[in-house]
C-alpha cells in the first residue's frame, strides 16, 4: 500500500513545467492595495499589471529570478525570487531627493483579533500553527486562548474543544466554508486534518454569519487549507515523539497549466509502542496508524473572473486499546481483558466554483458541493458500537451591493443531507435529515464608527420544522484603536448523541434514553441562543504596543439533550427541563516586550450551570477558572515559543469513593517549542508537552474490573499521559 | 431531488442574467483627486457615495486615483466631481471653494496645484 502510494507520489512530481508567479502590491503600506502597478521579469519582456486590488499572476520559467515592481511616484523594487510562489510587496513614496531605499521592519503578528470587522474574529496564521508543532488540528489551538482543550478520556487519547464553556458539538467548524466535524465525526473528527496542510484559522466568537448554516450556537472555527496555486511545491515533515508517535507529512504541488495547479498531500502517522507510564495496566495512548490524503486542483482565470476548486480525500485510521496486554485475536468478545478496536474510513470529495464579474469587483457569484461518507466500525470491551454517516451539502450564494459598496449583501440556498446508520451494542437505529433553506446578509459599513451585519436564514428541516434563524453583529469604534462589538443570534441542531459522547461507551455505566428505536431516540432538537460583548483597545506605552481586550457571552439554551453522569453507574440523555446556560468571562493581553517577544495572557472564568434532574449544578469536568500564558520568539535563525495553562479546580460527578462528587485539583501544565531556522529550507524543530509531567492520580475507575458497572474512564480533567518529547523536521521548496 | 437540482440551476441562471446590466448603468471611471491621508480617503469616498447612483468609490492614497462605478442614467462624473470639490478636495476638472479648502481637517490640507508648500504641511510627491 505505502510503495504504490508514494509511486503515485513521486509521478506526481514529474509534471511540473513551469509555476505561476503571484502576489499583491501594496503603496505606502499593507491599506492601499496599489493598482496598475507594473510587474515584470527583468531582461525579459515578460510581465503584467496589478488590478484593482494590487493582485497579479504571471508565468514563472526556472530563469526567471528578478523581479521588478515599479510605479509612478514610488520607488522600484527589484526583488531576487527564488522559490517562492507567492509575494506581498510594499512599495516605498520616493521621499524628495533621498532615493535610498528605506527599510521598515514590521512583524506581522501570528495571530491577530481586528479592530475593524464586524464579528469578533481572531484570524491565525501559519506561522501560528507551528507554535504547536505537533500533529493536526485538535492540537492547534494549544497556544490559543479563545478555545479549550481538554481531555476527552482515558483511553483514546483524543482531545476535545470548547469555546464559551460549552464542548466542541455547540461550535461550527467548516473547512474553506463546507461545513465538517459534524455527526459521526464529532469526536475523532479534528485529529483526522494534519496541522500541515492548513493555512490559517479563522475563529469567531458568538453566532457567527447565517451563510454556513444555522447550527453553530457559541462560534465558527474555519480552517482555509493551503491553496494548489499558492503552496509550496515539495513540503517534507518528519516528526517523532520518544513516547513512540511517528508522523510523516508531504506536500506535492504541480502547474498543469498556467490556469490550473494540483496538490497532493500524503500524511500518515502511526503509535506502535505500548506505554502505561502510570502503571494502571491500561494503555496511556491507543495504539494506532493513519493514512490520510488529499488531492485538490485550483482552477483561476484571473481575467475572466473564474475560481474552481475540487477535492478528493481519503482517511483510513486504526486505533486499539484498553488493557496493556489486549490482542485482539484471543480477547476480542471475552472478559479475560479489556479493550477496544476502532476502524475509520473516510472519503469525501467537493466542489466550488466561484465567478467574480469582471466589470464588477463587488458582484460575485459562488456554488460549493460536498459529499462525505464516513464509516466507524468499533467495540468498547463488550459493547460495540458502528456509524455510517453520508452527508451531501450545496450552497449556492450571490454576492452584490444594494445602491452602493456601502450597503453590501449576501443571499442564496443551501440544501443538506445526512444519513446516519448506528448499531449501539445490539440495536440498530438510523435516521435521515433533510434540509433545505434560504439566507440573506446585509452588511453595512458607515466607513466611520458603525459596521454591521444581519444575518437571516429560513430553513425547513425534516425532524426540527420550519424556523428562522436571526443573527445580529455590530461594530463601534470610538477611535482607531477601540472598538465595542456585539452579537447575538439563535442556533439550532439535531444531536448525535451516541456519536458526540462516545466516551460513555468506555465505562459500565448503562445508558438510559427515551426511545432508542425511535429517529433521535425521542429526543428533542436542541435550540440556543447567543449573546456577546466584546470590547478591543489598543495602547501604546512608550515602545511597547498593548492590547487589551475583554469579552463577555452567555448561551442560552431552550432545548437541549442533557447528558447526565450525576448518577453512579448511569449515563441518562433526556430533555431538558428548566434552565441550561453558559456564561464566560475572557480578558486578554496582547503585547510585545522588547521588540522581540510576543507575549499573551488571558485570564477566563466560566459558570456553566444545568437543571439535571436531581439539582441544578455546574457542569462536570469544566473549570470555573482558567488562565494562559504564552511567551513567542521569532528571529531570523531560531524561533521559540512557550505556554502555560492552568486549570482550576473542576466538579467531578458521583464515583465509588466519593459518592456525592469532589472537586479535582487545579493544576498547571507547561509546553515550550525550538525551532533552528537553516537558509537551506530546512527547519529542525524540538519541543515538549507537559514538561512538569502533570497526571491524573486513577484516571480510569475500577480498572481491575473492566466489566464491571463502576468501571469509567470518562472522568478525565487532567492528562493522563506525563511529559512528553519530541524531534521534528521540515523542508520546504 | 430532481426538482430541487432544477429549483437550484434556473436560480443560478437567474441570478446571473440578473448581473448581465448594461454599460450605461455600470461606468466605470478613474479621476484624480487630491487628498492626503486615511482621513481624506474616508471623506473622498463619502462624498462620491452621496451621489445617487455612484455604486463603487475607492480612492488610493498613494496615486490619488478614484474609481468609479456609478449608473450613468442617474448621475455623470460632473455631478460626482462637483461634491468631491464642494467638501474642499480639488478635482480633475472642479476646483473647491478657499472656504471649502480651508475647513478642512489639518491632515488633509493638501498642498494646491500650483501652489508652494507651506513650512509644515504634508506633501505627496
Amino acid at each position: 500500500m505505502l510503495y504504490r502510494l508514494l509511486f503515485f507520489f513521486f509521478s506526481f512530481c514529474f509534471v511540473q513545467a513551469q509555476d505561476v508567479f503571484s502576489g499583491t502590491v501594496f503603496g505606502y503600506d499593507k491599506s492601499n492595495p496599489l493598482p496598475g502597478a507594473n510587474v515584470y521579469w527583468l531582461a525579459t519582456n515578460k510581465g503584467t499589471v496589478t488590478d484593482i486590488d494590487g493582485k497579479f499572476s504571471m508565468q514563472k520559467l526556472p530563469s526567471d529570478s528578478q523581479l521588478v515592481i515599479s510605479y509612478v511616484g514610488f520607488t522600484s523594487d527589484t526583488l531576487s525570487i527564488q522559490n517562492s510562489k507567492t509575494i506581498i510587496h510594499i512599495l516605498k513614496r520616493v521621499e524628495g531627493a533621498n532615493l535610498d531605499e528605506v527599510v521598515v521592519s514590521e512583524r506581522k503578528k501570528t495571530s491577530q483579533l481586528s479592530f475593524l470587522s464586524t464579528q469578533s474574529v481572531l484570524n491565525i496564521s501559519s506561522d501560528e500553527l507551528l507554535k504547536a508543532a505537533c500533529c493536526n488540528l485538535s492540537e492547534s489551538f494549544e497556544t490559543n486562548p479563545a478555545i479549550d482543550v481538554n481531555f476527552d478520556n482515558a483511553l483514546t487519547g483524543v482531545k476535545q474543544v470548547k469555546m464559551m464553556g460549552l464542548p466542541s458539538p455547540y461550535l461550527l467548524f467548516t473547512e474553506e466554508n463546507i461545513p465538517t466535524i459534524r455527526g459521526a465525526s464529532q469526536v475523532y473528527g479534528l485529529s483526522f486534518i494534519p496541522g500541515t496542510w492548513i493555512e490559517s484559522l479563522q475563529i469567531t466568537k458568538g453566532a457567527g454569519s447565517v451563510i454556513n448554516g444555522y447550527e453553530s450556537m457559541t462560534g465558527q472555527i474555519n480552517s482555509e487549507l493551503k491553496k494548489p496555486l499558492t503552496s509550496e511545491r515539495l513540503f517534507l515533515n518528519l516528526f517523532r515523539s520518544f513516547e513512540g508517535r511517528n508522523e510523516l507529512n508531504v506536500h506535492n504541488k504541480a502547474n498543469l497549466s498556467n490556469k490550473l495547479s494540483a496538490n497532493l498531500f500524503v500524511h500518515y502517522n502511526e503509535r506502535t509502542e505500548r506505554v502505561d507510564k502510570n502503571d494502571d495496566k491500561f494503555l496511556d495512548m491507543p495504539l494506532s496508524d493513519q493514512v490520510n490524503i488529499l488531492t485538490r486542483f485550483q482552477y483561476l482565470d484571473a481575467e475572466k473572473g473564474w475560481v474552481s476548486f475540487f477535492n478528493v480525500r481519503m482517511l483510513h485510521d486504526n486505533k486499539l486499546f484498553g488493557q496493556t496486554n489486549f490482542i485482539p485475536k484471543t480477547h476480542k468478545n471475552t472478559t479475560a481483558v479489556w479493550g477496544s478496536e476502532m476502524l475509520t474510513k473516510r472519503y469525501e470529495t467537493s466542489l466550488k466554483l466561484g465567478y467574480v464579474f469582471p466589470e464588477l469587483p463587488y458582484q460575485s457569484f459562488g456554488f460549493q458541493l460536498a459529499y462525505s461518507d464516513h464509516d466507524q466500525q468499533s467495540y468498547y470491551g463488550l459493547r460495540a458500537y458502528d456509524i455510517r454517516h453520508k452527508s451531501m451539502f450545496s450552497n449556492v450564494i450571490f454576492n452584490s451591493i444594494l445602491s452602493n459598496t456601502l450597503h453590501k449583501f449576501k443571499t442564496g440556498l443551501q440544501f443538506a443531507y445526512d444519513q446516519y446508520d448506528e448499531t449501539v451494542e445490539v440495536q440498530l437505529t438510523n435516521r435521515i435529515d433533510r434540509s433545505v433553506g434560504a439566507f440573506f446578509e446585509y452588511s453595512y459599513d458607515s466607513l466611520e464608527r458603525l459596521r454591521m451585519v444581519l444575518g437571516l436564514r429560513f430553513d425547513h428541516h425534516n425532524h426540527i420544522g420550519s424556523f428562522v434563524t436571526p443573527r445580529v453583529h455590530l461594530r463601534y469604534a470610538f477611535t482607531d484603536t477601540s472598538s465595542l462589538r456585539f452579537s447575538m443570534g439563535s442556533g439550532r441542531r439535531v444531536a448525535t448523541v451516541f456519536a458526540e459522547n462516545q466516551k460513555l461507551f468506555g465505562s459500565g455505566r448503562t445508558i438510559l434514553i427515551p426511545a432508542l428505536q425511535s429517529h433521535h431516540y425521542g429526543l428533542l432538537p436542541e435550540r440556543a441562543w447567543n449573546y456577546g460583548v466584546s470590547y478591543l483597545k489598543g495602547f501604546q506605552i512608550g515602545s511597547i504596543p498593548l492590547n487589551v481586550n475583554l469579552d463577555l457571552f452567555r448561551t442560552s439554551f431552550v432545548n437541549q439533550v442533557v447528558v447526565d453522569w450525576e448518577t453512579l453507574g448511569q449515563v441518562s440523555f433526556y430533555n431538558l427541563d428548566g434552565d441550561s446556560y453558559a456564561n464566560s468571562l475572557q480578558l486578554g493581553l496582547d503585547t510585545r516586550l522588547f521588540r522581540l517577544i510576543d507575549a499573551r495572557f488571558s485570564y477566563k472564568f466560566y459558570d456553566v450551570q444545568v437543571d439535571y434532574v436531581a439539582a441544578k449544578k455546574q457542569k462536570p469536568l469544566q473549570p470555573k477558572q482558567r488562565y494562559f500564558l504564552n511567551l513567542g520568539y521569532v528571529g531570523d535563525y531560531w524561533r521559540a515559543d512557550a505556554t502555560y495553562h492552568y486549570t482550576g479546580s473542576q466538579r467531578i460527578p458521583a464515583t465509588i469513593q466519593h459518592p456525592s462528587g469532589f472537586e479535582s485539583n487545579a493544576f498547571g501544565l507547561m509546553n515550550a517549542q525550538i525551532t533552528y531556522i537553516s537558509k537551506r529550507n530546512f527547519e529542525i524543530y524540538m519541543g515538549g508537552e507537559n514538561l512538569t509531567n502533570y497526571k491524573q492520580v486513577q484516571p480510569i475507575l475500577s480498572g481491575d474490573q473492566p466489566f464491571s458497572s463502576s468501571f469509567d474512564s470518562s472522568l478525565v480533567y487532567a492528562p493522563v499521559f506525563g511529559r512528553m518529547t519530541y524531534l521534528g523536521l521540515r523542508y520546504n521548496l | 431531488m430532481k426538482k430541487s437540482i432544477f429549483i437550484l440551476t434556473s436560480v443560478c441562471f437567474s441570478l446571473l442574467s440578473y448581473a448581465q446590466e448594461s454599460s450605461s448603468k455600470n461606468e466605470k471611471e478613474s479621476i484624480e483627486v487630491l487628498g492626503n491621508c486615511n482621513m481624506c480617503k474616508k471623506r473622498i469616498e463619502k462624498a462620491a457615495f452621496s451621489v445617487e447612483g455612484v455604486k463603487y468609490a475607492t480612492w488610493d492614497n498613494s496615486s490619488g486615483q478614484l474609481s468609479l462605478i456609478y449608473n450613468g442614467l442617474k448621475t455623470d462624473i460632473d455631478t460626482i466631481e462637483k461634491q468631491i470639490a464642494a467638501i474642499g478636495h480639488d478635482t480633475e476638472h472642479h476646483i473647491s471653494t478657499d472656504i471649502a479648502y480651508d475647513g478642512l481637517p489639518a491632515c488633509c490640507q493638501y498642498v494646491r496645484k500650483g501652489q508652494e508648500p507651506k513650512p509644515g504641511q504634508i506633501t505627496k510627491h
